[in-house]
């Protein structure tokens, strides 16, 4: 399970950074979300997959035996989560901003502030 | 429980939301805005005082035991950046009653200077990886609306390139705390010092050396590191002076804290290679950066190069990686952020009288305004390090520890960059204040407002360059302070038993 994850993960950081050196800032965006899929996933896969064994004691034991799917790293997905949603939500505005600012969605094409 | 590390991250917390409540009313805000930077100003102070009067302070919010719960620390190191921290926050609270306009503080400025540096000063405190990121996301997020705030075209063309990057690195930084996660099964900063000895022995080599790579682009990007830093003078120069000094003072210094907190404390196995790596990288920064500067012909353009070259001298303490070059480099982020931050606001008051920031209409400032020549001339000769100013003794502590590692190639690169920093500040002087007006002084301002809101704008930027003086003339105590901070980063057990208690 851990290799075809890895081989998830490894194909959308591709992916990821493939549509960010594109140049519609819609795809930019995009790249920017699959990235952060990525990073979750990754952090999913490295601390070690374990199937079907909650970390819940059991109403007879007083403590956990191991093995034991491990909940920090979820708890570290879920705030990633959360916080690459209000990010994304913010670049999505930021975009449209733009767009509309500038008059086009062509990244070439927003060299003004670039060192000349 | 020490109240001191608390309160530098609830003081901006309470600000910010008391300035959002109150948005109705500007003068409530302005008000508010003031306040709330002082008192985390006098916050900070009292933090510093408190960690150098007992060690390293340790805090465990919730109670839960060091590992586990949500940890802060306070080392003399980043006690002294929550200070700067705070005395850049004031300085821009003020300077931006006199330079903000209505319409930005209508929609929520101040609060969200204030929500930036709570995301700062929790960076600086926070004892957990995890909470590492979350703070760099909360300083981001704060961030990205100040740079996208007010929508000209400049800003925006600045924000996507600000915001594009920004997230590169943060994904990266996320991705390698997955890792080091799975290696270590802890994310507390302490106890991965602790831990990663042992992993760094059983694991792969290439591994362990993967991981600080990945660490070290994705704070590198995030502190403008050669080859990383084009975001930074592709949107520094675009938003208002006010919010300009503010990111160029201690967002990319955030990024330095986070490199020589973690390549000091955890990345410390494999010296020779990382390190070295970094020196390297640290001349590179230094010597693009300035080299970008001397291309330039606009007042904040140039300013902003000269961010990038600066950096290098920080991470050079780094990579040396002796207690002197680390005090000399804490020496150096103290005395950088005051002055960088302090010639911004002066580009922002030239621009005040005459209307550009470009180079070539301006000139002639010296006969009409001494005084601001004169503040200029301060941070000025500090950046390209004279002395007896402060810039001249934090470059004395990188290059006699350079010397002393016998690294003779980095101090020539970083003595030949001095000059050439002090040629490219010569040249702002000669272009705006000391050669005679180009033809027509009236142009873009009109008579009447050329002085409005300059005092104002002075006074911060006196502040600023009187606290230059003071570490100038008071190097001694406070590079002992530097020294102190230099010793407890060298010696990672202190910090280690100040969080973990000892025992374990």
């Amino acid at each position: 399970m851990e290799i075809i994850l890895a081989f998830v993960v490894g194909g959308l950081f591709a992916a990821g950074i493939y549509m960010l050196l594109r140049r519609s800032l819609v795809k930019l965006l995009i790249g920017l979300g699959l990235l952060s899929h990525a990073t979750n996933l990754l952090i999913f896969t490295a601390a070690r997959l374990t199937r079907a064994r909650p970390p819940v004691i059991d109403p007879r034991e007083t403590s956990l035996a191991p093995p034991f799917a491990d909940p920090l790293p979820q708890a570290l997905i879920l705030t990633a989560i959360v916080i690459s949603f209000g990010v994304i939500a913010f670049a999505l505005v930021l975009t449209y901003r733009v767009y509309k600012t500038v008059g086009t969605d062509d990244l070439d094409q927003m060299r003004r502030t670039d060192a000349p | 429980m020490s109240l001191w590390l608390i309160l530098p991250i609830a003081i901006p917390m309470l600000t910010g939301t008391v300035a959002t409540v109150a948005y109705r009313s500007r003068a409530a805000q302005r008000a508010i805005s003031v306040a709330g930077a002082v008192a985390l100003f006098v916050a900070a102070l009292g933090l510093l005082l408190d960690v150098s009067e007992r060690g390293i302070q340790s805090a465990q919010i919730g109670n839960w035991p060091a590992p586990y719960g949500v940890t802060l620390v306070a080392d003399q190191f980043g006690a002294l950046m929550v200070l700067l921290a705070g005395i850049i926050g004031l300085a821009v609270a003020l300077y931006s009653l006199a330079s903000i306009d209505r319409e930005r503080e209508a929609f929520g400025y101040h609060p969200l200077v204030h929500f930036l540096l709570m995301g700062v000063c929790g960076a600086f405190l926070t004892g957990d990886l995890f909470n590492l990121y979350v703070w760099f996301e909360v300083m981001l997020m704060a961030s990205f609306v100040l740079m996208a705030l007010g929508g000209e075209r400049g800003q925006m063309e600045g924000a996507i390139k600000y915001v594009t990057l920004n997230l590169v690195a943060s994904t990266l930084f996320l991705a390698a705390l997955g890792i080091t996660y799975g290696l270590a099964g802890t994310l507390n900063m302490a106890d991965l010092g602790r831990k990663f000895g042992y992993v760094a022995a059983t694991q792969p080599h290439g591994v362990v050396t993967t991981l600080a790579v990945l660490f070290m682009v994705a704070f590198g990007i995030k502190a403008a590191m050669f080859p990383l830093f084009f975001w930074l003078p592709a949107s520094y120069h675009t938003p208002p002076v006010a919010v300009s000094a503010l990111f160029a003072g201690l967002l990319t210094k955030v990024g330095v804290y986070a490199l020589m907190r973690v390549f000091t404390l955890i990345f410390v196995q494999d010296a020779s290679y990382t390190h070295t790596l970094i020196l390297i990288l640290a001349g590179l920064t230094m010597l693009t950066g300035v080299l970008g500067a001397v291309a330039q012909n606009e007042f904040r353009r140039i300013l902003s190069f000269h961010i990038i070259s600066q950096i290098g001298y920080m991470i050079m303490g780094l990579g040396l990686f002796t207690s002197l070059a680390l005090a000399g480099s804490v020496f150096y982020i103290a005395h950088h952020i005051i002055v960088k931050t302090n010639l911004f606001l002066v580009s922002g008051a030239v621009e005040r009288v005459r209307g550009t920031f470009d180079l070539k209409p301006l000139g002639g400032l010296y006969r009409s305004r001494p005084v601001l020549a004169i503040l200029f001339l301060v941070p000025a000769l500090s950046l390209a390090g004279l002395p007896p100013l402060s810039g001249f003794f934090a470059k004395l502590g990188l290059v006699q520890a350079g010397l002393a590692r016998g690294q003779y190639v980095i101090v020539a690169v970083s003595l030949g960059v001095s000059l050439l920093t002090l040629f490219s500040m010569m040249k702002i002087w000669n272009e705006v204040f000391w050669k005679s007006s180009p033809g027509n002084p009236d142009d873009r301002v009109k008579a009447g407002d050329r002085s409005v809101g300059l005092r104002g704008r002075l006074i911060p930027i006196g502040i600023l360059a009187a606290i230059t003086l003071i570490i100038g003339f008071g190097a001694g105590p406070i590079f002992s302070l530097a020294l102190r901070a230099g010793e407890q980063l060298m010696n990672p057990a202190l910090y280690i038993d100040a969080v973990l208690g000892g025992g374990g």
